[in-house]
């Protein structure tokens, strides 16, 4: 029984060090990122919803606005747009995944992880990958339908696109963590897909291209990450404007940093 | 000694919350800890678990200083909150399971640790069970399983049962009390309950940001009074004279009833009816009135403690999640 149990974890041993000076604990990170993975198939209708809506605006978009609209550097507007697509993929569930902090938060299990002797950044860079990885997931069920608008996959043009899309996971989530950070009441929550993600998504080229748009435009699509993931995923998909990729990547890259560091200074408030 | 608070304080801007307590906890100690809302309670709590800075003074928990060595504390305690933590979407082992990651449980013993505590608190054959499905009283268990995994020195109780009915509470109370036996461990808890209080060996009273009182349950009943009994007679007048004189002292009248006072109640209440059944007298009723916990928390407060229970909008809210409504 458990008092002959050696005491597996007391105080004395290694782990009892100050675990606040290490600024990260992976395992920590492990099993946020675990449980948010599980959550996601508990959660299958979620999954389904996130899917339908994907093929949704790929078949109203793709097959309604084809006729309308001539080709756009030598693509097919379904072919343009079915990388949009996988974008709003990631930037509705990436931003849901990192702001159920929130509901964390208002129902309680937050407070398991802010008294556990694990640093704040554990739950930050937990959060934003489990949500990278859940939204790449679901990206990675859409990339399916590829063929459904004539996007030809090779294997090469797969693996380019899943780390783009990951990298763009990783941004978004960072963005999500900060927004959770920052929200404390999760009566608002409704309103931030209104004004965040629609916004976010719709401004981000991932519907029209890019080229020729008003300036006023051009610094919207300047400032919004999800510009440069659209890109980075179109780039690697289609070919198109591939060159900028690692430029994208980087930026990508650099935001998620960002947002880590900020995250981690907010959640420092807590409690 | 497991927890030692020495001049302890802590401000929210010119609001001084805990105004300076001393504290001693013994170890294998039942430690409870009341006081009305806005005593300054959950702040002690909150600085005492490493959640909150003190202002000034120092406090050390199972010998670590909760400032400077504030991961060795958190690792040496066990918190149950009074507001549920779990998550609801995963299985209880899942997570018991999380627990242990973040308190990095040694992997091999884990799976043992698991069977082990969900077996202290009843819930063995329940492991694969999502949380969902489990009763209020199975899921406070579960939080005092998961408080335990990671084999603390100390286990913080935040108002274990508030919001469960009376037979739950008393089962959680049971395995909470099971765990006092078999490991010897400090418990340091919060209740509203009075009867609650009664299991502790020692209770501290806190107000205004003071501790008003420590001491035993019976010492400190025993400050505000002692037993009263009331007996209930066919001739209050003869009753009054024959008392008086068997007890050489005066006692009051109150209609048909007369009314002693005693440090033993009940072996006064035998003496009173056996020397008035003597005398003659008829003897219709008899009821003995011991000081409680809840005189003694008015006595020092002026306030009842039921009043000041959680808020009814808290209490609306953990209602409303217990019963799933506010979905995720």
């Amino acid at each position: 029984m458990i008092e002959t149990q050696p005491s597996t974890n007391a105080p004395t041993n290694t782990s009892g060090r100050d675990i606040h000076f290490f600024l990260i604990d992976p395992e920590g990170i492990a099993m946020i990122w675990r449980r948010d993975i599980v959550r996601l198939w508990r959660q299958r209708s979620r999954l389904f919803g996130s899917i339908a809506r994907a093929l949704v605006w790929l078949f109203a978009l793709g097959f309604g606005l084809r006729g309308s609209l001539g080709s756009i550097a030598g693509f097919s507007y379904e072919q343009f747009v079915f990388p949009g697509v996988i974008a709003m993929t990631i930037i509705f569930s990436a931003l849901q995944s990192a702001i159920s902090i929130v509901y964390d938060r208002e129902f309680g299990f937050l407070k398991e992880v802010q008294v556990a002797p694990t640093p704040r950044s554990t739950l930050v860079i937990g959060k934003c990958l489990g949500g990278a990885s859940s939204s790449t997931i679901q990206a990675i069920i859409v990339l399916i339908f590829a063929p459904f608008a004539s996007v030809t996959l090779s294997p090469l043009n797969v693996l380019g696109a899943i780390v783009a899309m990951f990298v763009t996971a990783l941004a978004i989530s960072g963005l999500g963590v900060v927004i959770a950070m920052w929200i404390t009441d999760f009566e608002n929550f409704g309103t931030l897909q209104n004004f965040i993600t629609l916004p976010l998504y719709m401004f981000s080229g991932a519907i029209f291209p890019t080229r020729s748009v008003p300036e006023w435009l051009h610094i919207i699509l300047f400032l919004n990450p999800l510009s440069y993931g659209v890109n980075a995923i179109r780039g690697m998909l289609l070919g198109y404007e591939v060159a900028s990729v690692p430029y994208d990547m980087i930026i990508l890259i650099l935001f998620t940093l960002v947002m880590l560091a900020i995250a981690i200074i907010m959640s420092r408030k807590e409690v | 000694m497991t927890i030692e608070i020495e001049k302890l304080t802590r401000s929210f801007g010119s609001l001084q919350a805990v105004k300076g307590i001393d504290l001693h906890v013994e170890r294998g100690e039942t430690f409870g800890f009341l006081g009305p809302n806005g005593a300054g309670k959950s702040t002690t709590i909150k600085m005492l678990c490493t959640l909150l800075r003190p202002t000034s003074g120092q406090a050390r928990i199972n010998g670590y200083d909760i400032e400077r060595e504030s991961a060795q504390v958190r690792h040496s305690i066990g918190i149950v909150f009074q507001d549920p933590t779990l998550d609801e979407y995963l299985t209880a082992e899942q997570n018991l399971y999380y627990h242990c990651m973040l308190y990095h449980t040694p992997r091999e013993h884990r799976a043992e640790r698991i069977h082990e505590v969900l077996q202290l608190v009843g819930l063995a054959d329940r492991q694969k069970d999502l949380v969902k499905t489990f009763s209020g009283g199975m899921k406070r268990r579960l939080e005092v399983a998961r408080g335990l995994l990671h084999d603390p020195q100390t286990l913080f109780l935040d108002e274990p049962t508030v919001g469960l009915d009376p037979q739950t509470r008393r089962s959680v109370w049971e395995y909470v009390l099971r765990l006092r036996e078999s490991r010897g461990m400090t418990i340091f808890m919060t209740t509203h309950y009075m009867d609650e209080a009664e299991y502790c060996d020692r209770i501290a009273i806190m107000d205004h940001g003071h501790i008003v009182a420590l001491d035993t349950p019976a010492a400190l009943k025993h400050m505000v009074g002692q037993d009263v009994v009331r007996v209930t007679t066919s001739d209050a007048e003869r009753a009054v004279a024959e008392a008086e004189h068997w007890l050489k002292k005066p006692v009051r009248r109150d209609g048909d009833a007369i009314l002693a006072e005693g440090e033993n109640g009940q072996s006064l209440a035998a003496g009173l009816i056996r020397q008035l059944t003597l005398a003659d007298i008829d003897v219709r009723d008899v009821n003995v009135t011991a000081p409680t916990l809840e005189d003694v928390f008015v006595h020092l407060t002026g306030r009842a403690i039921r009043d000041e229970g959680a808020g009814s909008t808290e209490r609306m809210g953990a209602r409303l999640r217990s019963r799933g409504r506010l979905r995720r």
